[in-house]
């Protein structure tokens, strides 16, 4: 499977990435190649084996359900850029 | 039911499937410690997982899944062993992930069923096509402020079901009946609070529309409704929006449309254009998660009566028509009031006052059943007076007023202030006999030929003896003396 300019650009503005457009073409070719990479295991037989999720037996570890976290406003605002009342304050996304 | 619209080129019909999203009823969050309570201040119950913090990773809150299939079970159905979290990809402030972690491929539960008790007393059996776990986002309030919108993460990582129908519906109404049965039978379970107005119970609809016995058209998918009366008028406005839009010759797209429920309308939420390549995988943070059969049937094995069950058994037991004991069963807290009413007593007749008099009492004052205005034990002595004749169906009515009023019990009402029926067939006699004297004309008329005066003279004798005389008493005595 190899990616077309149109793709790459569409990638980047799902993921939010700015990416001029002299630069689509190379990243094409080196997403491309890294598919190609990635597409060598079909060449593997796979027909009736379960997906391995982990090599060791692992359940998912569970938790039980109570309340030990969280009550900490100044920390989780910590890290932004701009807060007023406990809230984070973002650009305007309007609807 | 169906329901046939008439269009300019001919008959349309509507179909309708719902995603419901429910809060899942738990103390902590789907994958973190934080608390889950409603309207506290911003981001006081926000742990660094529901903050998307780098290196912080999600672990499973068991009571969610026990939620998740005690649902499924309520549902009819299937259980699935193993069940896979996936992340889905998308963009928006309230979102600190940039993914919300929720199951694609392989929910916890699959194929289900709903049964509608429709209000004309039919029943409507409704698909589920799956239930699946999810973290629900954010709160964005974009009102606060020219430029900025303000982000509350508080319900970051709360756990949600989302519980996705077939598209069996073809009505708006037959829309809302399914939601208040969904929300009944979650309630029942208590597995969410069913509260619409708090956001716990959220309701997104898929209209399409089509000519009668055509295969699926395209649809679109209406979000933000918060009411079952909003519902029906989203859908029926989108129904006859896309009706129009085919009959000019257009074409629908499929696309999330918002309802404004002040204008009464859906419209398109283009900003969203692209989010829907959520770009899914199984997320790497959480392995599979995996069940055993003696997990589930435990559970199983462990469930409460349902409002199917429930209703079944009030037809049963009670000898109630299926409609009266629909009405019943929606509530267990009035299902249980009533059982408590009826119990060793004449069903039908507790039926009605539970659902007559009480209700009508309980609406007019503003009451719940939480905080009847009469308690359900003092209603059943009231049924017991009138089944032992100790007064009539009549002065019962009084009673049950003196009972809203005083809180007191009806045994006392009656005695206090004398309102015991006359059954001492001497002083109905004689109440009689002064009746038949007073009005020896209407006397002479009915034994002449004039049978409707019958009622004359019985309302003539209760209204002598204060309403207290027993009425088939006072009809026997009162034929004898008339026709002797």
């Amino acid at each position: 499977m190899s990616l077309d300019k149109v793709a790459v650009k569409n990638i980047a503005s799902l993921a939010r990435i700015e990416v001029r457009d002299e630069d689509l073409d190379g990243l094409a070719v080196e997403l491309s190649n890294i598919l190609r990479f990635v597409e060598q295991l079909a060449e593997v037989n796979t027909d009736g084996i379960a997906p391995m999720t982990s090599v060791a037996h692992l359940e998912l570890p569970r938790r039980s359900d109570q309340v030990n976290d969280g009550g900490y406003v100044e920390r989780v605002l910590a890290n932004a850029p701009e807060q007023q009342d406990g809230f984070f304050l973002v650009p305007k996304v309007v609807e | 039911m169906s329901m046939v619209i008439q269009g300019e080129t001919g008959d349309w019909e509507m179909v309708i499937g719902l995603e419901v999203h429910a809060q899942v009823t738990s103390q902590a969050k789907l994958f973190s410690g934080a608390a889950t309570d409603f309207g506290r201040p911003p981001n006081s119950q926000v742990s660094l997982v529901d903050a998307a913090m780098p290196g912080m990773l999600p672990v499973i809150n068991e009571q969610c899944i026990y939620q998740a299939v005690r649902t499924g079970l309520g549902l009819r159905a299937v259980i699935n062993l193993t069940s896979v979290f996936a992340r889905k990809n998308y963009f928006y402030a309230d979102l600190p992930q940039g993914y919300q972690i929720s199951q694609y491929e392989q929910p916890i539960v699959g194929e289900g069923e709903v049964v509608l008790d429709m209000p004309d007393g039919s029943t409507r059996r409704v698909g589920i096509e799956r239930l699946h776990l999810e973290q629900d986002a954010g709160k964005s309030l974009h009102d606060q402020h020219p430029t900025k919108s303000f982000i509350d993460l508080n319900r970051s990582g709360v756990a949600l079901m989302e519980i996705v129908s077939k598209p069996d519906m073809r009505c708006p109404e037959e829309a809302a009946v399914y939601v208040a049965k969904l929300r009944s039978i979650l309630r029942y379970l208590g597995s969410c609070d069913g509260n619409m107005a708090e956001g716990s119970l959220r309701c997104d609809a898929n209209v399409s529309v089509r000519k009668p016995g055509e295969g699926l058209r395209t649809r679109a998918e209406i979000k933000n409704v918060n009411s079952l009366r909003f519902l029906q008028q989203a859908i029926e406005y989108e129904a006859r929006r896309q009706i129009d839009l085919y009959e000019e010759g257009g074409q629908v797209v499929q696309e999330t449309r918002l309802f404004d429920a002040n204008k009464g309308e859906t419209r398109s939420m283009r900003s969203k254009e692209h989010a829907h390549d959520y770009r899914y995988f199984p997320d790497p943070d959480l392995l599979p998660l995996t069940l055993t059969p003696a997990y589930v049937s435990a559970i199983k094995a462990d469930l409460p009566e349902l409002p199917d069950q429930k209703k079944e058994r009030f037809v049963r037991e009670y000898c109630l028509t299926p409609y009266d004991a629909g009405v019943l069963v929606a509530e267990q807290a009035n299902a249980d009031f009533f059982e408590t009413v009826a119990k060793g007593r004449d069903a039908k007749l507790a039926c009605n006052w539970v659902t007559g008099d009480f209700a009508a009492v309980m609406n007019r004052l503003g009451r719940s059943i939480e905080d009847p205005p009469v308690t359900a034990e003092h209603l059943g002595q009231l049924i017991d007076l009138i089944a032992d004749n100790t007064i009539s169906g009549r002065i019962a009515k009084e009673v049950f007023e003196l009972m809203v009023e005083t809180g007191q019990a009806p045994a006392v009402l009656v005695e206090e202030r004398g309102l015991k029926q006359v059954t001492d067939s001497g002083a109905i006699e004689a109440a009689i006999d002064a009746v038949l004297t007073a009005n020896s004309g209407k006397v002479s008329e009915y034994r002449s030929g004039k049978d409707k005066l019958f009622g004359f003279f019985v309302g003539q004798v209760m209204k002598n003896t204060g309403g207290k005389a027993n009425p088939a008493l006072v009809n026997d005595v009162l034929r004898k003396k008339l026709e002797g």
